[in-house]
């Protein structure tokens, strides 16, 4: 489970300008908005926690309060520490961390877009998920999205005087529709924000050498095959050479969170499955974590292996995927992909049997799993596990690992540095391909990950070429930790206590992360003892991941774009929520 | 750098290209537009093409499978349905996108409310699938179906399911779930024989 400690050598150091969070369910320190820099940069330097894992806000209607929440960690491992800093809600100013932790960048971007933080001294506070013109904060609490009907579900319209409706014909276009004073859509021209954004890519790349050389801004994407879904990258050239990259997000934008504070606690299960849907069952497993530590409840020993099986089950799935994938940017057109993809059909086939669907799984639930293994589906599995996926791990390895053209296109491009991995707040087998060893499973062992002997992949060089290795080294591992719990399984019920609809969540606070297959995924839920959570917050692992992007492909060339962004494993339903 | 991993590689291309005719040879008529043949192509021993011929070849679908839920019904004597569902509601107020509208019945003459639907409407657009409804319904009134093949070319006229569109008998339940079906009966036995047990003890 994921730890929280209090250094009490902080608070003797800093009296007066920290306080320890004595609200019920809370933990760590408040920071007085004044000082949070100085006591981030001890932090940093002093203490060791260099890893900024997640930032978030809350917005603290009844209270009238904003509140800034970070978790940091030690890249070497160990519990994290959280600290908060508190701000009225009206125009709310808190100063920005992006000069000591690189990697709150897009995090403080978020933040603003979507509950009005202003951050002050970032580098390029614009709206981020959100389109510029949009009118409000969405996660503000007293902020109404169109088809309201209430603040939480379930909707009292449906039972027992349920007449259905289509939401089409009662709500005509622009009511309930919050538009800034003046705003027409349908005379509104999108070029001027188009613009500043070019202009502001170009002034990052100002010519500083005597060659009076002409810069050259590009789109690649929205719509283009390589960008893995609905994403675009503003890349300003020298000849054929990036000089800043810009990456645009938001196109596939829900507002998974605002959805998630809506839904009560359980409904939220099924909607995570949507965030990385290549990996449903890890983000299951994230959210269910964060809840149970707020309920306090421990699934039994059965469901906890069943678990383990489904997550490092899914991360198999996800690095086939990513490989094969990696390999069509390259230019493979889809051999590899689908030499890839069947095996992880045969896995997806066994998701079906356990779960009830492929890829949609919704299987964990507060306390334990949905179902247990049906007899036929677990001999499946077991088959796969000890005899071939093994086997079609090496005929991968071996079919790619050595080929020049791969290695002449990956090796040495997209290089980043440990230093900077761990600065801009990356994670998964992007920090590890940098030489930072840090794996969740290990650093802060959750669930029974301390049980298993495996090893945690690292590779040096921070390349893609790493990249694409790491994720062969982190499958082999992966089948390790399967054999294992085949192995070790005990009997017994899968779910701790009955199954319930309704769940009763204590009020406080609660993070809980899981090494998913594209890094760390954090969940921050915040309960009143409420039916739906007050602030529900997705760290995601392809969003943050994304901030790194730009100092990836800096002096590269535009052709080797495609591949870098390949290598980080992007998916749209994560990055954009 | 001197091509031997690309030779490597195509060597496993090779062996792939090979053994997708070697395999067709050595299950000549069995491999294609058989159960048997599809069975194979999607167990773990499949070697060569995996690819399942849809909609000639279909892969049977496993029992826990789950799409759009239907209303169960059981068959009395006579051939009336006995729907199942008692209008609780706790599977509209678990739907996570609130698809689930019902009406519950009222008794015509005394105007109480009845345990029974008036109307039930699912709005299968909205659906997502998730299955919340049937795993926490405790009548086992509500199942997730297996069939998924509902394309169709007007959403407005045809995407709204009613109480009679919902409704499918409990035979069908059973065929499609048997396992869950057994368990469930089991377990809807054992309860009355306890209920019938407690009555007897009170009398």
């Amino acid at each position: 489970m994921t730890t929280l400690v209090t250094v009490p050598e902080l608070e003797t150091r800093f009296a007066g300008v920290i306080t320890p969070d004595t609200r019920k369910g809370y933990e760590g320190y408040i920071v007085d908005v004044q000082h949070l820099k100085d006591f981030a940069k001890a932090l940093r330097d002093e203490y060791g926690y260099d890893y900024l894992a997640s930032l978030t806000g809350v917005d603290y209607l009844p209270e009238d309060r904003m509140e800034v929440v970070y978790h940091v960690y030690k890249s070497t491992g160990g519990p994290g520490l959280v600290f908060k800093v508190q701000v009225p809600r009206e125009n709310p100013i808190v100063p920005s961390l992006v000069d000591i932790y690189p990697g709150a960048n897009f995090q403080e971007r978020e933040a603003w877009d979507l509950l009005g933080i202003r951050f002050d001294g970032h580098p390029n506070l614009r709206r981020i998920l959100l389109w510029e013109g949009f009118w409000g904060h969405p996660l503000r609490k007293d902020w109404r999205e169109p088809y309201f009907e209430e603040e939480g579900k379930p909707y009292s319209s449906r039972w027992p005087e349920g007449k259905h409706f289509h939401h089409e014909d009662r709500n005509p276009f622009g009511k309930n529709v919050d538009y800034p004073p003046g705003f027409d859509p349908y005379t509104w021209e999108p070029e001027t924000a188009d613009e500043i954004l070019y202009q502001a890519v170009l002034k990052r790349s100002e010519i500083r050498d005597d060659l009076r050389t002409e810069r050259v801004v590009i789109n690649l994407g929205p719509q283009h095959p390589s960008t893995h879904g609905v994403f675009r990258m503003i890349v300003t050239l020298d000849g054929e050479t990036i000089v800043a990259l810009e990456p645009v997000m938001g196109y596939l934008h829900r507002n998974h969170e605002k959805i998630g504070e809506r839904n009560t606690w359980i409904m939220n299960i099924p909607y995570t499955d949507r965030l990385d849907y290549i990996s449903a069952m890890a983000n299951n497993f994230g959210y269910v974590l964060a809840v149970e530590k707020l309920m306090g409840i421990q699934p039994p020993e059965r469901a906890e292996y069943i678990r383990v099986i489904m997550a490092e089950l899914t991360r198999i799935v996800n690095h086939l995927w990513a490989i094969g994938f990696l390999l069509n940017d390259l230019g493979a057109f889809f051999t590899p992909a689908l030499y890839a993809i069947e095996e992880r059909e045969l896995i997806l086939d066994v998701f079906e049997a356990v779960t009830g669907s492929r890829m949609m799984n919704n299987y964990f639930r507060f306390g334990g799993v949905a179902r247990d293994i049906p007899e036929d589906a677990w001999e499946k599995m077991v088959e796969l596990v000890t005899d071939r996926l093994p086997r079609k791990v090496d005929e991968l390895d071996r079919y790619l690992t050595e080929s020049e053209l791969i290695k002449s296109r990956t090796i040495g491009v997209g290089v980043l540095t440990a230093e900077e991995a761990i600065a801009l707040s990356t994670s998964g087998p992007v920090l590890r391909a940098s030489g930072v060893p840090y794996d969740v499973r290990r650093a802060d062992p959750y669930s029974i990950y301390d049980r298993f002997d495996f090893d945690v992949a690292v590779r040096y060089h921070g390349d893609v070429y790493d990249r694409y290795l790491i994720r062969i080294d982190e499958m082999r591992q992966s089948l390790r930790i399967l054999q294992q719990a085949i192995r070790d399984i005990p009997e017994g019920p899968i779910m701790a206590g009955k199954p319930q609809y309704q769940v009763r969540v204590p009020p406080g606070e609660a993070y809980g992360r899981v090494e998913a297959p594209k890094g760390e995924l954090g969940f921050y839920v915040v309960s009143t003892g409420k039916p739906n959570p007050w602030r529900y917050h997705v760290r995601a692992p392809s969003f943050v991941n994304l901030i790194a992007l730009e100092t990836m492909c800096r002096g590269h060339k535009i052709a080797d774009v495609v591949t870098i962004l390949g290598s980080i494993d992007i998916v749209l339903g994560e990055v954009d929520r | 750098m001197d091509g031997r991993g690309i030779l490597r590689g195509l060597a496993v291309t090779f062996k792939h290209f090979i053994a997708s005719y070697v395999d067709d040879f050595r299950r000549l008529g069995k491999r294609y537009f058989t159960q048997e043949g599809v069975l194979y192509r999607s167990s773990p021993q499949v070697e060569g093409v995996f690819t399942i011929q849809y909609p000639e070849e279909r892969r049977p679908v496993p029992e826990n499978f789950r799409f759009i839920p239907f209303l169960v019904y059981d068959e009395g004597p006579n051939g009336e349905k006995e729907i199942r569902c008692t209008a609780c509601g706790i599977c509209a107020k678990v739907c996570p996108p609130q698809c689930i509208w019902i009406v519950r019945a009222h008794d015509p003459e005394t105007g109480k409310p009845l345990k029974k639907p008036a109307e039930f409407y699912i709005d299968v657009d909205i659906c997502m699938n998730c299955g919340f409804c049937a795993e926490f319904c405790p009548f086992d009134a509500i199942i997730m179906d297996h069939d998924y093949e509902l394309a169709t070319y007007d959403r407005f006229a045809t995407n709204v399911f009613d109480i009679n569109r919902l409704l499918k008998p409990a035979s069908y339940y059973q065929q499609i779930r048997p396992t869950q079906y057994a368990l469930k009966a089991a377990e809807r036995e054992k309860k009355a024989a306890a209920k019938a047990a407690r009555r007897g003890k009170a009398a």
